[in-house]
């Protein structure tokens, strides 16, 4: 039977925008921008805020008044050395340190699309952890020593869990799972290595271990913020092919993505500012892991790392706020703190991924 | 549409693929070349390697043998965006991050043409909004891509495939997932693209019938090799529909389009090869069913 070719009668075009269509698009994306600008505004003014107040409350009250001057060398004697020598080193440290858990939690959640890919989740922070007490304990090292050996042992950990997870490229669901065991593995570490400790080493290990800002001077503040100056101009490059490495792998090749090499950039780095700020403050828990979802939801958008960035700065200099004054004159160590915001979160995820089904 | 003066002359083909995930081989000995400013079809059984032939013919699969060729060059010796402005592919499942919005989801399809220095212009906002009305979802710009229906996501991705700019689009099963309705608009669509402005579209269907109807060309697979390849008309015969999906089946010129039209047989039906179809003794013994 012939078969005629078939006619495709289209129409009249339906493809041509018309020119206040474009301003619909232009507006629906300044709108989603200018959110991110209030929130990011909001948490810079949350976190002078805090930051100030962080400077001026303490054994020693100092007027807000005289904090600023204090912070740029001028007031009294005693407030300036109040403040050049113990406090400011103290909030800076938990500023930078917030900052780079932020962006390095923001990286890994956005990379592996899980809200569990966070560095203190995957072990990562753990393997810092485990080598800082294996420097305690059985070295007895302490101060420098101690941070280069968290560091060591982040970038360690990170390459063991990068090479276990790898067939044939990596996937989130590998990474976050091979991660987890590690982590598992890591903990009992450390463990086993504080039974073995003298109980003086033990109660040092076990304050790194929370997380702490207690008696952080410069020698703190500088690597962290050599890092932070250092990474932040790589973390806003490398955005734009996060964007698209979001939308899966065979979309983000289809984009023009070199979807491993690019990867490969963004591991590195967040590992590179988890183990840098672990180093300096101990493995402060779940900051990694709760900032990056609390700026996702303030400013509704679907990649924030600077917004990320804010609210971990601001969680750890508030959480050591509390942490210092709640039971003054004894110093709680910030990790605490950070723990009590974080574990019910990460208990509510874990029952709604089980009610959905999707395991996260 | 700002790109209206698109040429149409890219050119894809492949060149004795032998194709492979892991050492276990899917196709092999494919060698076929795509039609340009055609919409192309490829049909045939499941795991018959048709979605692997198009994961290799967007360089998202590195063939073990043979090469894939646009514009006569090896896809995998081009730079990346490069192809990426030249062939986009929207492959079975894409995955949205969570509460990202369409307007920013289809922007995201500007990346091949940006750069460092310069990351966003007027002309890719003209793009991406003559890619929203084009397939009819400006007016869910602000929406979350998370609160949207299956069609109006499958919309959202074609229009982020759109915003990409791209002569060649390659689609794997785009109408998985949709009803009927709205799986005919997803395809109207797409003749569109390819009616007005040129496009030369490659996509994998399932529905025999679809295929015939929305495509110039098409290429019939079976485990992994090419079976038969042409018009809609020359490649769809009942002998082709029992070769490739081992079914017995009548082909009537659809009395909408023309095109070949298959009908399934099936078990519960006997049909000899004399019954004549106007008589309507086709539907004789079905088993407790109508009477003839």
């Amino acid at each position: 039977m012939p078969f005629r070719t078939p006619v495709l009668d289209t129409g009249p075009s339906t493809i041509s925008a018309p020119s206040d269509a474009v301003s619909i698009v232009a507006r629906a994306r300044d709108a989603g921008r200018a959110r991110g600008a209030v929130v990011g505004v909001v948490l810079a003014a949350g976190i002078a805020v805090s930051f100030a107040i962080s400077v001026s409350v303490g054994d020693f009250p100092i007027p807000l008044a005289e904090v600023v001057p204090a912070i740029f060398g001028f007031g009294s004697p005693d407030a300036h050395f109040i403040v050049q020598t113990l406090r400011l080193p103290r909030a800076l440290t938990a500023l930078l340190v917030g900052g780079a858990f932020g962006f390095s939690g923001a990286i890994f959640q956005s990379l592996a699309r899980n809200p569990l890919a966070s560095p203190d989740i995957i072990g990562i922070t753990a393997g810092a952890g485990a080598a800082a007490v294996f420097i305690i304990v059985v070295v007895g090292g302490g101060g420098l020593l101690v941070s280069l050996g968290a560091l060591a042992g982040a970038l360690g950990t990170a390459a063991a869990i990068y090479f276990l997870a790898y067939r044939r490229g990596i996937t989130a669901y590998r990474l976050v799972l091979v991660g987890i065991g590690v982590a598992a593995v890591l903990s009992s570490l450390t463990s086993y290595l504080l039974t073995r400790a003298q109980i003086w080493e033990a109660q040092r290990a076990t304050v790194w271990l929370t997380g702490s800002l207690n008696g952080r001077g410069w020698e703190h503040v500088r690597p962290v913020g050599l890092a932070m100056l250092a990474l932040f101009p790589v973390v806003l490059l490398l955005a734009r092919p996060l964007r698209a490495l979001q939308l899966g792998d065979d979309t983000a090749k289809s984009l023009g993505v070199g979807v491993e090499r690019y990867r490969r950039y963004l591991i590195l780095v967040a590992v590179a500012l988890a183990a840098v700020a672990t180093s300096s403050a101990g493995p402060v828990a779940f900051v990694a892991f709760v900032a990056p979802p609390i700026a996702r939801r303030l400013t509704r958008s679907s990649l924030t790392l600077v917004p990320a960035a804010l609210a971990g700065a601001l969680l750890v200099l508030l959480s050591d706020l509390v942490a210092r004054r709640a039971f003054a004159p004894t110093e709680l160590p910030v990790g605490i703190i950070t723990g009590i915001v974080g574990a019910p979160y990460l208990l509510w995820l874990l029952a709604r991924a089980n009610r959905v089904g999707t395991g996260g | 549409m700002s790109e209206m003066s698109r040429a149409t002359t890219h050119t894809l083909q492949a060149q004795e693929l032998t194709l492979a995930y892991d050492k276990v081989e899917v196709a092999k000995d494919l060698s076929l070349s795509i039609p340009p400013g055609k919409i192309t079809c490829i049909v045939g059984a499941n795991a018959c390697g048709k979605s692997t032939l198009l994961r290799a013919l967007s360089r998202l699969l590195k063939p073990q043998e043979g090469s894939v060729l646009l514009d006569g060059q090896c896809i995998h010796r081009l730079p990346t965006k490069t192809v990426a402005t030249l062939l986009g592919i929207l492959p079975q499942s894409p995955i949205a991050p969570e509460g990202i919005t369409v307007a920013d989801l289809v922007a995201r399809g500007r990346y091949p043409h940006q750069k460092w220095f310069r990351q966003w212009s007027t002309s890719d906002e003209q793009v991406i909004t003559d890619a929203m009305v084009a397939t009819g979802t400006l007016d869910l710009a602000t929406r979350s891509v998370d609160e949207l229906s299956g069609g109006q996501r499958q919309r959202v991705w074609i229009a982020m495939a759109l915003a990409q700019g791209t002569d060649l689009m390659l689609l794997d099963e785009p109408t998985t997932f949709l009803d009927l309705a709205h799986q005919v608009e997803v395809l109207d669509l797409l003749v569109e693209l390819n009616h007005e402005e040129g496009r030369t579209i490659v996509m994998v269907l399932h529905d025999l019938n679809h295929a015939c109807r929305y495509s110039h060309h098409l290429l019939a697979m079976r485990d992994g090799r090419l079976v038969a390849e042409g018009t809609p008309e020359q490649v769809v015969t009942e002998a082709m529909v029992k070769d490739v999906f081992h079914l017995r089946s009548r082909v009537l010129p659809d009395p909408v389009s023309g095109t070949p039209m298959v009908i399934p047989i099936g078990r519960h039906f006997n049909v000899s090869e004399e019954d004549s179809i106007a008589s309507g003794t086709a539907a004789a013994g079905v088993p407790g069913g109508r009477h003839a």
